[in-house]
C-alpha cells in the first residue's frame, strides 16, 4: 500500500516537472510552496524576489491575487490557482500561465492562501512597479496617489523605473516630483540625496517640507563621556539652558537610571506623614515642619535611621546633571545629507515667509475692506455732517436682518443676495431719513447730545431686533459660488467671499465718489458741509440736503450689513462689535474725507493682521494692542492720516 | 462779605441730609439692625445704587462741570473693583486653602499656602501662578491704595496723551470708548492674570468675617453712603470755587479760557484724574456688593450708560446726576426684575422685561430732545428758580448760556 501511494507521488512530481516546461509561473510557486503557505512578514521576501526576479507577464495577476487572498492551493496536487467564488461552496479555479478556467472545484478541496498584512504589504511594495507602469492610467494615478500618502524607500527603483515609458504629461510631472522626494528621503546615495534637496530647494509644497523634516529629526541623548565622532550631532546641550531646562535633563538621566528619581515635593511630605512617631517626625515636632529646611532636616534624619530611601534633593540636581553630556544628534548619520537637509529647508522656509507675507497682505486687504465698508456711512454722517450716529452699527445689523429676511422669502441664494442688497439699501435709507427728520436735526451743532440721543436709539433698536428675532445667531448663507477659497499654493489662499466684500468695497468707494464729485445732490452737499449759511443763500435747502447725506451714509451701512452678515452670525450684536472699529476708522483716517477713511481701514485692517501675526494665537491682544497704537498715534496726528486744510475744513 | 461754603450752597446740605435720613431709614428696615421690612437683597441693591450715584456725581463733574463727554468711565469703575476684588479673592481662597490643609498631617508651608491659592484661584483659566500683578494682594492696605492709584494713573496717562495734542469734543469721546474697549479686550483674555472671562467671584463674603450677609450688606450699604456723602461734599467744594468756575470756562469756551492765561489742559487732567479716583472707589465699594466682577463691566456700553443716567438726571448740576442715576437704576430694576406689571394690548402683550430697553432708549431721545436740564429741571420748577428768557429753545447747561441763534452758528 504504501509503496503504491509512493509511486503515485513520484509519478505526479513527473507530471509537474513535465508542465513545468509550459507553466513556468506554476514552476517558481511550486519551488517555493512552503513558504508561500506559511507566510511570514520574515521569510517571504525570497519568494516574492523569486516571483518578481522569473519576469514573466503573470507576475502581476500573481501578486494582485496573493495580496487579495485569491490564490487557492488544490490540496489534491498541490498546484496555485487563482479563485473565484461561485457561491457559498464552489469556486472556480483559472490558471495562472494559461489563464484559462481549469473547472470549477469544492471549496473543501481547495485551500486559501491568506498572508498577514505585513505580507501583504511586502506584496504591495512588489506590485507598486507593476502598477506605475500599468497601462491604465486610472491604476497609474491610483498607485501613485497611495505612494504620495505613504511614501516609502522600497519604491523608489520602481518609480524610476516608471517614468521612462510614462506617457501621459500629468502624470509624468507629478512622478518626477515624487521621486525627487523619494530620493531626498530614501535614496542610499547621499549624493543624490543631497543633489535632490539642492533642486527642491525653494519649493514651497507642504510634501517637500513634510519630507526634509523627518530627517531633521534629532533627539535628546546623554553621553557618559566625549561624544562619538561617528554621532551626527545637531547641538550640545546645556543643562539650566532656554533649550534644555534643568528639570527635562533630570528626567533624561532618571529615566536611563543613570541617577535616582527626584524626590517631590508632596511625595516628601508623605513620606513624612508616614514617618509621625510620637509628634516627631525624625526627632523634629510635626508643628514645626511647616518650612522647606526643617522638612529637609527631618527627611534626612528618617533616611540616616534607614527608615526611607535616599532621594536626591533639588541641591543634588547639579552635582549629577555635570557628569553627564547632553546633545541633540540626529537619527541621520550623515552630516552632510542634515547639512543640505537644513540649507534647503531654510532657503523653503524664506519662501514660504514670502508667501505668508502675501497671505497676510491679502487677509489684511479684505479686513480693511470690511472695516471700510463698515465706515464709510461713517465718513458721510460724522464725517461730513459731524453728527455722531451711535446707531450706525445697528444699521447695519438691519441690513443683515433684511438679508435674512429675504432668504426666508427667495430660496435661491443668488437671487436672494441680489434681491437683499438694494432692498436693505432702501430699508436703511428709510430709517436713516426717519431719524435724521425726527431727532438729529434739532441737535446740529450739539454733538455731545446727539451722541447721546442716538445711543437711545441704538439701544431701542437692538432690543427690537432682539424681540423680534430672538437672541440667538441667524444665519445668512452666501451663494455657493462665493464658497471655497481662491488657492494659488499651499500657502496663499483666500476665500472667494473675502474677495467679493473687497470688490463691494471698491464699488462703494467709486459711488461715493461719483456722487459726491458728479451729481447735484454731492455738489450742494459739499456746499452745506462748508458753509451752510451760504448755501441755504444760493437757494440749496440744506434740510433736504442734510437728510439725504444721512440716508445715503445709512442705506451705505444697511449694504454693509448684508455683506457683514454672509461671514458671521447675523446677532442684534451685529453691529455693536463694528461700531468703535468703525469709529477709529474714521478718526484714525481723518475726518471729512473719503479718502481718509479709506487710508483708516487699511491701516486699522493691516496693523490688526500684523499684530495677529506676531501672536496668532490670540486676537483679542492683537484688538487692545491696536487700540493703544490708536490712541499714540491720534497724538502724532489728531486730524487723522488725511487732515483736510483751508476752507474745505470748515473750522 | 465771605459767605460759607454751605451757606452759598444749600443744596449740599439738603443732599446731606437726605442722604443721612435715606441711610437711617434703610437701617431701620433693614433685616440686620431694623424691623426686617427691607430684604438684604435689597439693601445690597440699594447700597450698589449709591455706588452708582457717586460715580454718576463724577461723572457729571467731568461732562457736566468740564464738557469732557468721557465715554470710558466705567473703566476706572470697574479697575476699582478688580483692585479691591483681587484682595477679597485672595484671602478668602486663602482662608479655604489654609482650613483644607490643617487636615494634612504636616503643617503646611507658606509655599504650599500660596501655591494653593495659585490653583485655586486661576485653575479656571488653566493655570495655578500669581501673575505679576497679584504681588500684593495679600495686603489690604496696599490694595486699597490701588484702588484709587491704578485708575489715576491710568487716568493720568491717557488724559496727558489726549489732552496735550488737543483732542477736543467728540474725538475725545471716542478715544476715551476705545480706552475702555481695549481695556475689556485685554480682561477678556486669559493669560491677562485677571482670569480672563470668569472675573472674580465670591467677593461678597468678606475674609474673617463671621457676621451674616445681612449684616455685611448694611455695613456697604453705610460704607456707600459715607463715600457718596464725601464725595459729593468734594465735587461741590470743588465747583463752588475758582476752580470750578475755571473748568466751567474751559466747557463753555475752552479757546477764550486759553488765551485769558489758564493752563487748560493742567485743569482738564486735574479733573479727569480725579473724577477716574472717585470712580474706582465707588466701584471698590459696587462690587463687593455685586459679588462678582468680569471684564464685560467695563465695556464700552456701561459707560455710555453712565453719560446717560448724568444727561436723564440733569447734568452740571450734582444732585441731578445723583438723581439720574438713583431713577434709572431703580427704575430699570424695576423694569427688568419682572414687578412691572404686562400691558395687554389685545394681539400682542408688552412684557417690560424685552421691552424696557426700547422704552430706555426712546426716553433718552425724548430727554435730549425736551428736557435738556434733565430731571433736575424739576427742582428749578419746585424752588421757582427761573432760567432767564433767552428766546428760543432751552439748550442745557453748556450751551444754554447763548441765545438759539447764536449756539447754532
Amino acid at each position: 500500500m504504501m509503496r503504491i501511494l509512493l509511486a503515485a507521488l513520484l509519478l505526479l512530481a513527473a507530471v509537474c516537472r513535465v508542465q513545468a516546461q509550459d507553466t513556468p509561473m506554476q514552476a517558481v510557486l511550486q519551488d517555493n510552496a512552503d513558504l508561500m503557505v506559511k507566510s511570514s512578514r520574515q521569510t517571504i521576501g525570497p519568494v516574492i524576489d523569486a516571483v518578481v526576479a522569473s519576469g514573466l507577464p503573470q507576475v502581476q495577476d500573481v501578486l494582485q491575487a496573493w495580496q487579495a487572498k485569491e490564490m487557492w492551493q488544490r490540496k489534491a496536487d498541490g498546484l496555485f490557482f487563482h479563485g473565484e467564488k461561485l457561491d457559498a461552496k464552489t469556486y472556480r479555479l483559472t490558471d495562472f500561465d494559461s489563464g484559462l478556467p481549469v473547472g470549477e472545484f469544492a471549496k473543501g478541496d481547495l485551500r486559501q492562501l491568506k498572508p498577514n498584512s505585513g505580507v501583504r504589504a511586502l506584496i504591495g511594495v512588489a506590485l507598486v512597479k507593476f502598477q506605475l507602469s500599468d497601462p491604465d492610467p486610472t491604476k497609474r494615478r491610483d498607485a501613485l496617489v497611495s505612494l504620495e500618502r505613504d511614501p516609502n524607500g522600497a519604491a523608489l527603483e520602481a518609480l524610476r523605473a516608471s517614468i521612462a515609458g510614462e506617457t501621459d504629461p500629468a502624470l509624468l510631472a507629478r512622478k518626477q516630483r515624487l521621486e525627487r522626494l523619494l530620493t531626498m528621503g530614501y535614496d542610499t546615495d547621499p549624493a543624490a540625496r543631497i543633489a535632490a534637496m539642492e533642486e527642491m530647494a525653494g519649493d514651497t509644497g507642504l510634501d517637500v517640507r513634510a519630507t526634509l523634516n523627518p530627517i531633521l529629526q534629532a533627539r535628546l541623548q546623554v553621553f557618559d563621556g566625549e561624544i562619538p565622532e561617528a554621532m551626527n550631532v545637531l547641538s550640545r546641550l546645556e543643562p539650566g539652558s532656554d533649550t534644555l531646562p534643568v528639570t527635562v535633563a533630570y528626567d533624561l538621566l532618571v529615566e536611563q537610571s543613570k541617577a535616582p528619581a527626584l524626590i517631590s515635593h508632596d511625595d516628601m511630605r508623605n513620606i513624612l506623614a508616614e514617618n509621625i512617631d510620637g509628634g516627631r517626625v525624625g526627632g523634629i515636632p510635626v508643628a514645626k515642619l511647616d518650612t522647606d529646611p526643617a522638612r529637609r532636616q527631618a527627611f534626612a534624619t528618617l533616611v540616616e535611621q534607614g527608615l526611607t530611601e535616599a532621594a536626591t534633593t533639588e541641591d543634588e540636581i547639579e552635582s549629577y546633571l555635570s557628569d553627564y553630556i547632553f546633545a541633540e544628534v540626529y537619527a541621520e548619520p550623515s552630516r552632510a545629507v542634515t547639512d543640505a537637509a537644513a540649507m534647503a529647508l531654510e532657503s523653503i522656509s524664506t519662501r514660504v515667509g514670502i508667501g505668508q507675507a502675501v497671505d497676510l497682505t491679502l487677509d489684511a486687504l479684505s479686513l480693511a475692506s470690511i472695516y471700510f465698508l463698515a465706515a464709510i456711512g461713517l465718513a458721510i454722517t460724522f464725517g461730513v455732517m459731524r453728527v455722531i450716529n451711535m446707531a450706525h452699527g445697528e444699521f447695519i445689523m438691519m441690513g443683515a436682518y433684511t438679508g435674512y429676511v429675504v432668504q426666508q422669502w427667495v430660496p435661491n441664494h443668488t437671487a436672494s443676495i441680489i434681491v437683499a442688497i438694494p432692498l436693505a439699501f432702501t430699508v436703511t435709507f428709510a430709517a436713516g431719513v426717519a431719524m435724521e427728520r425726527l431727532v438729529i436735526r434739532w441737535l446740529y451743532n450739539r454733538p455731545l447730545e446727539s451722541l447721546l440721543a442716538t445711543f437711545g436709539i441704538s439701544i431701542a433698536l437692538q432690543q427690537l431686533a432682539k424681540n423680534i428675532f430672538g437672541t440667538q445667531a441667524r444665519p445668512l448663507t452666501a451663494p455657493s459660488w462665493l464658497d471655497g477659497a481662491w488657492v494659488l499654493n499651499d500657502v496663499v489662499a483666500i476665500s472667494y467671499i473675502r474677495i467679493a466684500i473687497f470688490v463691494l468695497a471698491l464699488f462703494f468707494l467709486g459711488v461715493f465718489l461719483f456722487i459726491m464729485r458728479r451729481t447735484r445732490l454731492g455738489l450742494e452737499t459739499r456746499a452745506v458741509t462748508q458753509n451752510p449759511g451760504m448755501a441755504a443763500s444760493m437757494g440749496i435747502n440744506p434740510g433736504r440736503v442734510n437728510m439725504l447725506t444721512f440716508g445715503l451714509g445709512s442705506g451705505i451701512a444697511g449694504v454693509a450689513g448684508v455683506a457683514i452678515g454672509l461671514f458671521a452670525k447675523v446677532t442684534s450684536e451685529l453691529g455693536s462689535d463694528y461700531i468703535v472699529q468703525s469709529f477709529m476708522t474714521v478718526v484714525v483716517g481723518g475726518v471729512g474725507n473719503i479718502w481718509g477713511a479709506l487710508a483708516g481701514a487699511t491701516m486699522i485692517g493691516f496693523m490688526q493682521k500684523g499684530i495677529e501675526w506676531f501672536n496668532p494665537s490670540n486676537t483679542l491682544a492683537a484688538q487692545t494692542f491696536m487700540i493703544v497704537f490708536i490712541i499714540i498715534f491720534i497724538q502724532f496726528r489728531p486730524r487723522g492720516i488725511v487732515a483736510l486744510r483751508g476752507r474745505a475744513a470748515g473750522d | 462779605m465771605q459767605r460759607s461754603f454751605i451757606t452759598r450752597n444749600p443744596s449740599v446740605l439738603i443732599f446731606l441730609a437726605l442722604l443721612a435720613l435715606f441711610t437711617l431709614g434703610v437701617t431701620v428696615l433693614s433685616e440686620a439692625f431694623g424691623i426686617g421690612l427691607i430684604s438684604t437683597s435689597y439693601v445690597k441693591v440699594l447700597g450698589k445704587t449709591l455706588c452708582l450715584a457717586l460715580v454718576a456725581v463724577a461723572m457729571d463733574l467731568v461732562w457736566g462741570y468740564c464738557g469732557i463727554l468721557s465715554l470710558g468711565h466705567f473703566a476706572f469703575f470697574g479697575l476699582g473693583g478688580y483692585m479691591i476684588g483681587m484682595w477679597l479673592m485672595y484671602e478668602r481662597t486663602r482662608d479655604i486653602v489654609v482650613g483644607a490643609l490643617a487636615e494634612a498631617p504636616i503643617p503646611p508651608t507658606e509655599q504650599e499656602i500660596v501655591d494653593g491659592i495659585g490653583t485655586q484661584i486661576f485653575g479656571v483659566v488653566g493655570s495655578n501662578e500669581f501673575p505679576l500683578i497679584w504681588s500684593f494682594a495679600d495686603s489690604l492696605t496696599l490694595q486699597l491704595a490701588l484702588v484709587v492709584v491704578v485708575p489715576g494713573t491710568l487716568a493720568l496717562i491717557f488724559g496727558w496723551l489726549a489732552f496735550r495734542s488737543r483732542v477736543n469734543d467728540v474725538y475725545l469721546s471716542i478715544l476715551t470708548q476705545a480706552m475702555t474697549l481695549a481695556l475689556a479686550l485685554y480682561l477678556f483674555q486669559n493669560d491677562s492674570g485677571l482670569r480672563g472671562n470668569n472675573g472674580l467671584s465670591g467677593l461678597q463674603n468678606l475674609p474673617g468675617v463671621e457676621q451674616p450677609q445681612s449684616h455685611v450688606s448694611m455695613w456697604f450699604l453705610w460704607a456707600s453712603a459715607l463715600a457718596l456723602g464725601l464725595g459729593y461734599l468734594l465735587s461741590a467744594w470743588i465747583v463752588a470755587g475758582k476752580f470750578g468756575s475755571v473748568i466751567r470756562g474751559i466747557r463753555d469756551n475752552e479757546a477764550r479760557v486759553r488765551f485769558l492765561g489758564y493752563s487748560v489742559e493742567t485743569y482738564k487732567l486735574t479733573v479727569f484724574t480725579l473724577t477716574a479716583c472717585i470712580a474706582g472707589i465707588a466701584g471698590a465699594l459696587y462690587y463687593p456688593q455685586a459679588g462678582i466682577i468680569n471684564p464685560a463691566e467695563v465695556a464700552p456700553i456701561t459707560s455710555i450708560y453712565l453719560a446717560a443716567w448724568v444727561a436723564i438726571g440733569g447734568r452740571g448740576r450734582l444732585y441731578g446726576a445723583v438723581l439720574g442715576a438713583v431713577f434709572v437704576s431703580l427704575v430699570s430694576s424695576w423694569f427688568t426684575g419682572g414687578k412691572a406689571p404686562d400691558i395687554p394690548l389685545g394681539i400682542y402683550t408688552v412684557q417690560w422685561v424685552d421691552w424696557w430697553l426700547v422704552l430706555l432708549g426712546l426716553s433718552f431721545v425724548a430727554v435730549t430732545l425736551f428736557a435738556p436740564k434733565g430731571l433736575g429741571g424739576l427742582v428749578d420748577l419746585w424752588v421757582e428758580r427761573r432760567s432767564p428768557n433767552r428766546h428760543g429753545a432751552d439748550l442745557g447747561p453748556d450751551l444754554g448760556s447763548l441765545r438759539e441763534k447764536e449756539a447754532s452758528q
